[in-house]
C-alpha cells in the first residue's frame, strides 16, 4: 500500500541568471543566437585562456540568498568539476564544492505552512548542447551555452509529496523572477529541476535509497515524474526488492522513469580549489546594498494585499504574479483612493484582458494611474455608468486620452441633476396614475417600469441610483 | 654587436647608432649559424621579425625595447604564429590572440624572432621531452642547457636573441639559467599575468626574462610585469623601477644561507661555489648567516603531487574536438579522447597526467593532494620564519652542473631531484633569480639562487648585481 509509505524528496534547482554577459567571460548569453557565436577563447577553452569574474553575478547570488534567507558567506570558493564531454571545453566545469557564497535559508510552503530548509546555493557554469542529428548520425556541438551564469539551489530533503515538491519549486521561480535574477522559463531550460526522491515506511526516520531525477521541463513532468518515482519505489520494496541508488531519466511519452546510469557508473569528479581564480570575497557592504535594493517578495506581498487591502486570496494571487502589474496595480490604487477591491476588480478584468489583447507591458501603459484614478471617480461619482466607464478605459489604453475628454467627447456623461430628473419623474406619475395606484397598493415591482421609462427618456443616460432614490420618495407620496 | 647586453644594445638603438634591422638580422644569421648545432628555436620567423624591425626603425615612439630582438618560449601564446608548447597535440595550433607578455614586449617595441624549445608542456628538466627536438647547452654541446626553459636559455646564451622569456613552474627558468650561464628570474606568482601562457600548473607557473645580465632581467621584468585585467591571480601591486636600486649595493643585506638546501648527492664544486658567492657578497658589505628551512625535504614529494594534479586538470582540454592533434577515422567519443590524447602527449606528460588524476580521485584525494597542500603551508612558513632574520636566501640553483643529455632520461626520479632547490620557492609563492657565479673546474657554468620576500623582485636584482660585478662572467661567451 502505498499509504504505508513516506515519500521523501529533495531537489536541486539549476536558475540560469539574467546577465548579458557569461559568468567568465565577455561572450553574450542571449537565447537561440546561431551555433558557436557567442564564444571567446575563454568559452571554448583555448590554451592560455583564463577566467575573469563577472561581478554581476556575484550581486545576483547574493539578492537570491537574501531573497530565499540564507547566510550570504564572506568568503567562498571556486573549485573545478572534471569529466570529459563535448560540450564541456576545458574538461571540466568552474563551480562552487566546499564553500559556497549561500548557505541554510529555506521557503515556506503557504498550503502547509511549511517550512522548507535550502542547504546551499552555489555559482557555476552552465556546459554547451550537444545536438544529436538523427538523419546523419551526426553529433554536432554548440557551445553558445558554455559558461552561461547559473545559481544551483539545493533543498534539504524536507519535501514530502510531488504537489510539496511543485509548490516549493512554484515559490522558488516567482522569487527569482520577483528579484530579477531569473526569467522561470521551464521550457528554454532557463529554470531547471533534479529530484532526488526516496521513500521510507511511515514512522521510520531512516531515509530509503534514493534515485536522481531528470529531465524534468514543465511543473506538470516534476509532479508526474515524482508521483511515478514514488510508485516504483513503492512496488518495489513490496514486492521485497530494494532500489538501487541511481540516476533515472523521466520518460515524458511513457510516463515512467529509467535507469539513466547507477551509483557505480557515477563519475568521480575529482574536484579541487581552482587555482585561476582567487577566493570569492563578499563585503558586509555588498551584502546591506543588496538588501536594500531587493524588492517585496511575492509571499509578503500576496500577505499585505490579503491583510492590508482587505483582498481576496485569489484577487492578491492574480494581481502578484507578475511583478510590473502589480506595481501597476498599486500606483494606480494609490491614486485612486478608493476602497482597493474596485481597483483590484478593474485590474483583474479590463486591465489584465487589454494587456492580454494588446501584448503591451504593464510598465509600458499609456494611461496615467492620475487618469485610472478620475475614470474610477467619475464612476463612483455617478457621472458615467460601469460600461460607460469600460468604454472610456478602452481609449485611454489604446491613446492616454483623458477620461473627461472622452466622455464630453461620446456623450457619455449621466442626468444626475435631480432638477432635470425630478421633472421627467413628475411627467410620468402624472400620466400613469393606474401604475401609479398600483404600486402604492403593495406592487412594488412597478418600480422597474418607471425606472426603464425615464431612462428610455434620458436615452439612457439616466443616473440609475439617483432615479431610483427620487422615484421611491416621489411614488410614495 | 651581438655580444652586447640587452640594456646597452637597446640604448644604441635608441640613439641610432644601430637599427634595428640591422641587429635582427645578424641575430638571424647568427641563429641561422648556430641552431643547427644548439636546437634552442622550434620556430624562427624571419618574416615577422624583420617587418617589425622595419617598423620599429621607422616609428618615432620609443618604448624601452624599441628594436630589440627577443625569444619567446613555445608555451608563450603569438597570435598568428604557431604555439605548440613542445608537444605534438598542438602542433599546427595557431592562436588567435597573444599572451599578455607578448602584447607587453611588443609594446616595448620588442622584435620577436622566434618561439624556443621546452619540453613538453614545461615538464621537465632538460629540454629533451618535447615532442620535436633536443636543445643542447651553447657551453658543451653534449650536455642538456638544462629545462623545461632551455631554449630560451641556450638561445640567450648563444648569442641568438638578447634577451628571452621562459616560464618556470619547478625551477624552469633558474635552472637552465645557471646551466647556461645566464640570469633568470621567476617572479613572485602573481607578479607577471599568466594569460596567454599554456598552462601547467596555474598555482606554481610564473613567467619571467632569461638574460645576459641583471639589469637586462630588470628590464624585460619591467616591461612584463604588473596587473593584467585578463588573469584575475594577477596581482594589484604597484611595481617598483628595478633599475633604479640596481647598483645600490649589498651593504647591510642580511642574506640566509638554508642548511638544507646543501642536499646530498649535491656536487662538492657547486657547493663551494655557493659558499664563495656568500662569502663574495659579504665581503661587499652584506651579513651571511645560516637559516633552517625544515620543511624541504617535503618539498619535492608534494611538489610531484599538485603539479600533476592541476596539471591533469589543465590538460584535460586537449580531446581532439576543438584545437589540436585529433585522431584520425574514430568511430566513438570514447576513441576520440583515448587516441587524439593518447597519440598526441608524451611519455612525461602521460606519466603526470596519470599521477596528477590518480592523486585527486575518490579515496586518494585527502592523503595526496590534501596532504600535499599542508606541506606547502609548512614550506611557506619556513620562508616567514627565515624572513623575519634574513632578506634574502642564498643557494645553488641546481645541485649539479649541466649534465649529459639522456643520462637522466631513463630515470625519472633523478631527473626531478635536479628541481629540489628551485621548486620550494614555487609552492611558496616567492620570487627566485639565477645569477652566474662560477666556472667549474670542467668548464661548466654555476648558477647562484636568491630567493625573496614575495615582490621583493628589487632586492634580488640589487644582490645579482653585487654578485655579477664581482664575477663578470657576462663576459664568458660559448665558443659556437
Amino acid at each position: 500500500m502505498i499509504s504505508d509509505f513516506q515519500p521523501v524528496i529533495g531537489l536541486e534547482v539549476h536558475a540560469q541568471l539574467l546577465t548579458t554577459s557569461k559568468l567568465f567571460s565577455t561572450a553574450g548569453t542571449t537565447f537561440g543566437a546561431e551555433p558557436n557565436t557567442h564564444t571567446t577563447p575563454v568559452c571554448l577553452g583555448f590554451p592560455g585562456a583564463l577566467p575573469v569574474l563577472n561581478a554581476r553575478v556575484v550581486e545576483l547570488a547574493i539578492r537570491t540568498g537574501l531573497a530565499l534567507e540564507c547566510r550570504v558567506n564572506e568568503k567562498s570558493e571556486w573549485s573545478r568539476k572534471h569529466y570529459f564531454y563535448p560540450d564541456s571545453p576545458k574538461g571540466y566545469q568552474i563551480t562552487q564544492y566546499e564553500f559556497p557564497i549561500c548557505e541554510w535559508g529555506g521557503v515556506t510552503l503557504e498550503l502547509a505552512g511549511k517550512r522548507v530548509r535550502i542547504r546551499r546555493i552555489h555559482i557555476e557554469e552552465d556546459a554547451g548542447k550537444s545536438v544529436h542529428d538523427a538523419a546523419d548520425g551526426l553529433t554536432l556541438v554548440d557551445l553558445n551555452r558554455v559558461g552561461t551564469p547559473l545559481l544551483e539551489i539545493v533543498s534539504e530533503p524536507d519535501l514530502r509529496s510531488a504537489d510539496e515538491a511543485v509548490e516549493y519549486l512554484k515559490i522558488l521561480r516567482d522569487v527569482l523572477v520577483s528579484i530579477g535574477v531569473n526569467d522561470g522559463n521551464l521550457e528554454e531550460g532557463s529554470f531547471r529541476c533534479d529530484a532526488n526522491v526516496s521513500v521510507m515506511r511511515k514512522g521510520s526516520e531512516v531515509y530509503g535509497t534514493r534515485c536522481e531525477l531528470k529531465n524534468l521541463n514543465s511543473f506538470r513532468n516534476i509532479k508526474l515524474a515524482i508521483d511515478t518515482e514514488i510508485a516504483r519505489h513503492v512496488d518495489v520494496l513490496e514486492g521485497g526488492g530494494t532500489i538501487a541508488q541511481e540516476t533515472r531519466l523521466f520518460d515524458v511519452n511513457r510516463g515512467e522513469t529509467r535507469s539513466m546510469r547507477s551509483k557505480e557508473d557515477a563519475q568521480d569528479y575529482r574536484y579541487f580549489p581552482e587555482p585561476d581564480l582567487p577566493l570569492l570575497l563578499v563585503t558586509p557592504e555588498e551584502i546591506a546594498r543588496a538588501k536594500a535594493t531587493l524588492p517585496e517578495l511575492p509571499q509578503a506581498k500576496r500577505r499585505r494585499y490579503v491583510e492590508r487591502l482587505k483582498l481576496t486570496e485569489y484577487d492578491a494571487g492574480v494581481l502578484t504574479a507578475e511583478r510590473g502589474f502589480s506595481e501597476l496595480f498599486e500606483r494606480c490604487q494609490a491614486a485612486a483612493g478608493v476602497e482597493p477591491k474596485k481597483v483590484a476588480n478593474w485590474f483583474i478584468g479590463e486591465v489584465s484582458r487589454l494587456l492580454n489583447e494588446s501584448g503591451v507591458k504593464p510598465g509600458e501603459v499609456k494611461f496615467s494611474p492620475a487618469q485610472f484614478a478620475a475614470l474610477l471617480m467619475a464612476i463612483d461619482a455617478g457621472t458615467i455608468s460601469q460600461n460607460a466607464g469600460k468604454e472610456v478605459f478602452g481609449e485611454m489604453f489604446h491613446s492616454g486620452a483623458e477620461p473627461a475628454e472622452v466622455i464630453a467627447r461620446k456623450g457619455l456623461a449621466q442626468v444626475s441633476d435631480t432638477g432635470a430628473l425630478e421633472k421627467v419623474i413628475d411627467e410620468l406619475i402624472a400620466a400613469n396614475p393606474p401604475n401609479v395606484a398600483a404600486y402604492r397598493a403593495g406592487k412594488v415591482q412597478v418600480l422597474g417600469f418607471f425606472v426603464g421609462q425615464v431612462m428610455k427618456a434620458l436615452k439612457g443616460k439616466g443616473n440609475p441610483k439617483v432615479i431610483n432614490e427620487l422615484l421611491e420618495q416621489k411614488l410614495k407620496g | 654587436m651581438l655580444d652586447l647586453p640587452l640594456w646597452a644594445l637597446a640604448s644604441k638603438l635608441a640613439g641610432k647608432e644601430l637599427t634595428s634591422v640591422e641587429v635582427t638580422q645578424a641575430c638571424l644569421s647568427r641563429i641561422a649559424a648556430t641552431d643547427p648545432k644548439v636546437g634552442a628555436f622550434l620556430r624562427v620567423d624571419p618574416e615577422g621579425a624583420l617587418s617589425a624591425a622595419r617598423a620599429a626603425d621607422a616609428s618615432a615612439s620609443r618604448g624601452p625595447l624599441h628594436g630589440v630582438p627577443v625569444a619567446l618560449k613555445d608555451n608563450l601564446l603569438t597570435a598568428g604564429v604557431e604555439t605548440t608548447a613542445g608537444s605534438q597535440i598542438l602542433a599546427g595550433f595557431v592562436p588567435p590572440t597573444d599572451a599578455t607578455v607578448t602584447a607587453r614586449l611588443k609594446a616595448a617595441g620588442a622584435v620577436i624572432v622566434g618561439k624556443t624549445n621546452l619540453d613538453e608542456f614545461a615538464m621537465g628538466s632538460s629540454t629533451e621531452s618535447s615532442a620535436f627536438q633536443k636543445t643542447k647547452n651553447p657551453y658543451a654541446l653534449e650536455r642538456t642547457p638544462g629545462g623545461s626553459s632551455g631554449g630560451s636559455a641556450a638561445a640567450v646564451a648563444a648569442r641568438q636573441v638578447f634577451g628571452a622569456l621562459g616560464s618556470d613552474t619547478g625551477g624552469s627558468i633558474r635552472q637552465p639559467a645557471a646551466l647556461c650561464n645566464v640570469v633568470g628570474l621567476k617572479p613572485t606568482w602573481g607578479r607577471v599575468s599568466r594569460s596567454g601562457v599554456v598552462a601547467y600548473a596555474s598555482s606554481l607557473d610564473q613567467v619571467g626574462p632569461l638574460a645576459r645580465s641583471v639589469r637586462d632581467a630588470a628590464l624585460l621584468l619591467q616591461v612584463i610585469a604588473g596587473r593584467d585585467a585578463h588573469d584575475a591571480t594577477s596581482a594589484d601591486v604597484a611595481v617598483p623601477d628595478f633599475a633604479a636600486t640596481l647598483e645600490d649595493g649589498v651593504k647591510g643585506l642580511r642574506i640566509g644561507l638554508p642548511r638544507e638546501y646543501f642536499v646530498e648527492g649535491m656536487d662538492p664544486e657547486v657547493a663551494a661555489a655557493i659558499r664563495d658567492a656568500a662569502k663574495t657578497l659579504e665581503a661587499a658589505g652584506a651579513t651571511v648567516r645560516e637559516v633552517s628551512l625544515p620543511h624541504t625535504k617535503h618539498a619535492l614529494a608534494a611538489y610531484y603531487v599538485i603539479a600533476p594534479a592541476e596539471a591533469s586538470s589543465n590538460l584535460a582540454r586537449y580531446d581532439g574536438v576543438r584545437f589540436g592533434h585529433r585522431a584520425k577515422d574514430v568511430k566513438q567519443l570514447k576513441d576520440l579522447y583515448e587516441r587524439s590524447r593518447a597519440e598526441g602527449f608524451g611519455p612525461e606528460v602521460k606519466r603526470r597526467i596519470m599521477l596528477g588524476t590518480f592523486a585527486l580521485s575518490a579515496g586518494y584525494h585527502d592523503a595526496y593532494y590534501v596532504k600535499a597542500q599542508q606541506v606547502r603551508t609548512l614550506i611557506r612558513r619556513d620562508f616567514d620564519q627565515a624572513f623575519a632574520d634574513v632578506d634574502v636566501v642564498l643557494s645553488a640553483a641546481s645541485p649539479t652542473c649541466a649534465w649529459l643529455l639522456g643520462e637522466k632520461l631513463d630515470d625519472p626520479l633523478a631527473m626531478y631531484l635536479m628541481d629540489v632547490l628551485t621548486l620550494p620557492t614555487n609552492l611558496a609563492g616567492l620570487p627566485g633569480l639565477s645569477v652566474p657565479t662560477a666556472k667549474s673546474s670542467g668548464g661548466l657554468p654555476i648558477g647562484a639562487q636568491l630567493i625573496g620576500k614575495p615582490f621583493d623582485e628589487a632586492t634580488l636584482l640589487r644582490a645579482a648585481r653585487a654578485l655579477e660585478r664581482e664575477r663578470t662572467l657576462d663576459a664568458w661567451s660559448p665558443a659556437l
